[in-house]
């Protein structure tokens, strides 16, 4: 645990309290709510802590732009009231609370800073793809910015990405711009129930490939079982959903459409978090292997079809799980218990290990910043 | 190692048929899309194969000779302008599809490629969705360097947004593979760095693509109106409503009738502002919508509606064609790419009208109106002295409006050479040395496309102080990045 958490009021201030660490030579974790802090290796003993909970201005939100500026430690959930009274909203729902926690205060900081994302992804992009702007504080008291307030910007290099899911260990994420996106007016799902791994690809491949504009094709399975669920959002969403559910259908999956749908991507949301998950860089046609992989293994899949992206829920944590996951993916670990032995990232080939060393050495020479 | 010496290791890597030195061949290559730049590098190289870029890569580093990497040569800011005393590095025979892979929605290319050839391996189910005017010839390999946009991108995104993964050959001849066929590879987002980074981080020699299936519908209509501002309220009431079109363009009276001249679209002459707005996506929601854009349009003087593909063929050739036609207005332009913030449109067209009367010169502005990307044509006739000068002052005084404004000084054409002494507008001193961080991390000896981005020449030097492993990152514990 770090010895001590400082709380600066300014971006200017938290710039200063890292540069005086890193002149002691003390390691320092960021953190904003806290609801991610065991996802990376846990901090040394004699770590500081430098949180941004003085960070919570809204600094602008331009609705008729369609973009915002926030401080760092700005909760999602805070931001996205404020937007939704413009209609709009901030593109990015991921889980904004730790598994069994009782705050659900995720900071847009900590969402960008781990590169988390939830069940819009698979329409909107993530943080990568919605951070227009970025504000960074470095390690020798460097405050500086990249990208800017519009949504189309070429200029510079795009530190932004580079700082989105870098955890922290390049510097402190200070202040975002963000892009923002119309509420659509009313949302359907269709939702199919599967019984074989292969019967729950198609069904999904079938939507994904089909010229619907869904909001996000969902798969779920667990213990020989699962269901996929297709989003539309529009101003009559309906006609593609009943489309969807036709597709789904046709592939032998038993289907309903659900208007009233919030809550099934609510717990879409919620099984991205538990004891021990591991989130899978896969492809969508690799949904079965997957899913006879979680099987075998004892675990339950949420997964953004489309895209390829899952997450592997064990309930009871085992570096074995991880092994077997890994002999097949491009796994990174998230939630897990602090003695659990795996490797949060996986094998990286060499040559990207050093470039990775070698920007981290530019961007914090101090090497503070764990 | 001498010139000579690397010429010689060239031809070895390439056959003298693919080394060009000759001066008139090497004059093919002195500028790229923007011709008021041009330079003779020591060489032409033309590789064959990844294997063979990052040979000439070593080469060059072994050397110590500076080089630059070309696709089309079709970019707007110079960013493949050669530099005199190195290697031009010519992508054009890097131009294989490796892989496609529809069903996850995964295309593999070599850099080569052209744009459009992307979308056509995929059709008709599917389509790669950036789309720059220039699609036709510019190269994948030159969108990953600029991160291109076009017309689309408003509702469909930029390259960044569409590439998954890269092999990239680094200025010190290490190829390491960033990402891959999946999305979010664990690590630092490099891929994310190097997109749009001009060709200064290294040379990407295989791409993977992300391609989406084509909606099922689309809908085009082009409104007249009186005037910009008339016109700009009225894009200001489309997105208010919620409403994502698929692309929403203007054009200003000028270039309406240049282009008009040009394609006989059927825009009205006298027309003060075209806007085209094309909705895409499920016929329902098209259908649902497209009434409601018709509806926000009603103060228009007139509005033409796409009823077949040619028809919305035409209405595009007009907007496609108005850079072209410019040559109907003046001897020569000088295209700006800098965007604003959308609310801020009437009020930045009537500092840039204004502008324009203080320089007697005139300016079209044609652009996407959904981003707020303008591009202010500035107009003006070479052979007349102090015209080019006046024109080029009058230009970055645009772009100073569009900075002052909150926007940006390029949207999608990069920075180049051209606008790179605008970066400082936009940048602070800590913002430039932040970014020469990540351009030391991956260029320490300033070798790749070196004179670009940066307003002034910079140099790497060694890593401020030593860098110390915590003892726990040294056990291997804390190595997360």
């Amino acid at each position: 645990m770090p010895v001590a958490t400082q709380a600066p009021a300014t971006l200017e201030e938290l710039a200063a309290a890292l540069a005086s660490a890193a002149e002691a030579g003390t390691p320092v974790r960021f953190r904003g709510a806290g609801t991610k802090q065991g996802w990376p290796p846990a901090a040394p003993e004699d770590a500081v802590e430098i949180s941004t909970a003085g960070l919570t201005r809204i600094v602008e939100h331009n609705a008729g732009d369609l973009t915002a500026v926030l401080e760092a430690g700005v909760p999602l959930a805070e931001a996205q009231a404020l937007f939704a009274k413009e209609g709009q909203r901030l593109a990015l729902d991921p889980p904004l609370g730790a598994p069994g926690g009782e705050e659900a205060g995720a900071t847009i900081g900590g969402v960008v800073a781990t590169g988390d994302t939830g069940p819009l992804r698979g329409r909107y992009g993530g943080p990568r793809d919605l951070v227009v702007g970025i504000r960074v504080a470095l390690s020798d008291g460097t405050l500086a910015k990249s990208g800017g307030k519009v949504i189309k910007n070429v200029a510079g290099y795009d530190i932004a990405k580079l700082f989105g899911g870098s955890f922290g260990t390049l510097g402190a994420i200070v202040e975002v711009s963000v892009r923002l996106h119309p509420v659509a007016p009313d949302t359907a799902t269709a939702v199919g129930e599967a019984t074989s791994p292969d019967e729950l690809a198609r069904g999904a491949l079938a939507i994904g490939r089909s010229p619907l504009e869904h909001h996000g094709i969902d798969i779920a399975w667990h213990g020989g079982r699962g269901r996929v669920l297709a989003r539309f959002a529009g101003a009559v969403p309906r006609p593609q959903a009943e489309a969807a559910e036709k597709l789904l259908r046709a592939e032998g999956l038993a289907t309903e459409i659900v208007d009233e749908d919030e809550p099934l991507w609510d717990e879409q949301r919620a099984a991205q978090r538990g004891p021990l998950v591991v989130k899978v860089s896969g492809l969508p046609a690799r949904i079965p292997e997957l899913a006879r992989a979680a099987d075998e293994t004892g675990g339950s899949v949420v997964g953004r079809a489309a895209l390829g992206l899952s997450w592997v829920r064990f309930e009871e944590p085992s570096a074995e799980a991880v092994k077997r996951l890994r002999r097949e993916f491009v796994v990174a670990v998230q939630d897990r218990p602090a003695d659990l032995d795996v490797d949060p990232v996986g094998p990286l080939e060499p040559g990207v290990r050093e470039l990775m060393r070698r920007v981290k050495e530019r961007f914090d020479p101090a090497g503070v910043c764990v | 190692m001498t010139n000579g010496s690397l010429l010689d290791s060239l031809r070895g890597i390439v056959g003298s048929e693919h080394l060009v030195t000759h001066e008139r061949q090497l004059a093919t290559y002195a500028s790229d899309g923007l011709l008021q730049y041009a330079a003779h590098p020591v060489a032409v190289v033309l590789p064959g194969s990844a294997e063979e870029v990052a040979a000439v890569v070593r080469a060059c580093h072994e050397a110590e000779v500076p080089w630059v990497a070309r696709g089309a040569g079709s970019g707007l800011s110079g960013g493949a302008l050669p530099v005199e005393e190195g290697v031009l590095i010519a992508l054009s025979r890097l131009r294989r599809i490796l892989e496609i892979d529809v069903e996850n929605g995964r295309v593999l290319v070599e850099p080569g490629v052209t744009n459009i050839a992307v979308s056509q391996a995929v059709a008709p189910t599917h389509f790669f969705p950036p789309d720059p005017s220039s699609q036709i010839v510019c190269t994948i390999g030159g969108n990953v360097a600029e991160n291109s946009g076009g017309a689309h991108c408003f509702k469909y995104g930029f390259t960044t947004n569409y590439v998954s993964g890269l092999e990239v050959v680094l200025p010190d001849g290490l190829v390491v593979h960033l990402g891959g066929a999946e999305l979010d590879h664990p690590g630092y987002d490099l891929v994310g760095a190097f997109v749009g980074s001009e060709g200064t981080l290294g040379i990407a020699t295989k791409i993977w693509l992300r391609v989406i299936p084509k909606p099922e519908a689309w809908r085009t209509l082009v409104a007249f109106f009186g005037s910009t501002v008339q016109a700009g309220e009225v894009v200001s009431r489309i997105v208010a409503e919620g409403i994502v079109p698929g692309a929403i363009e203007m054009m200003d009276n000028l270039s309406i009738r240049a282009a008009e001249g040009a394609t006989n679209a059927g825009y009205p002459q006298d027309a003060g502002a075209a806007l085209v707005v094309e909705l895409d996506g499920s016929e329902a929601e098209c259908e649902a919508r497209f009434e409601q854009v018709k509806e926000l349009c009603g103060e228009a003087d007139s509005v033409r509606v796409a009823q077949d593909e040619a028809e919305r063929d035409l209405i595009w050739r007009a907007r496609k064609a108005a850079f072209a036609a410019m040559g109907r207005i003046a001897p020569n332009y000088y295209v700006q790419d800098s965007v604003i913030p959308r609310t801020r449109l009437a009020e930045v067209l009537g500092q840039i009208e204004e502008l324009a009367a203080d320089h007697d010169l005139q300016v079209a502005n044609v652009f996407h109106a959904g981003d707020g990307n303008l591009h202010p044509l500035v107009c003006y006739d070479g052979s007349k002295p102090g015209e080019a000068e006046r024109a080029e002052e009058l230009a970055g005084l645009i772009v100073k409006a569009c900075v002052d404004a909150g926007g940006s000084i390029t949207g999608e054409h990069g920075v180049g050479v051209d606008k790179k002494r605008y970066m400082p507008a936009m940048f602070d001193e800590p913002d430039l040395a932040t970014f020469q961080r990540l351009r030391c991390a991956f260029d320490p000896d300033g070798r790749a496309n070196p004179g670009k981005v940066m307003p002034t020449p910079r140099l790497c030097g060694e890593v401020p102080g030593p860098y110390r492993r915590h003892p726990l990152e040294q056990a291997g514990l804390a190595e997360r990045f």
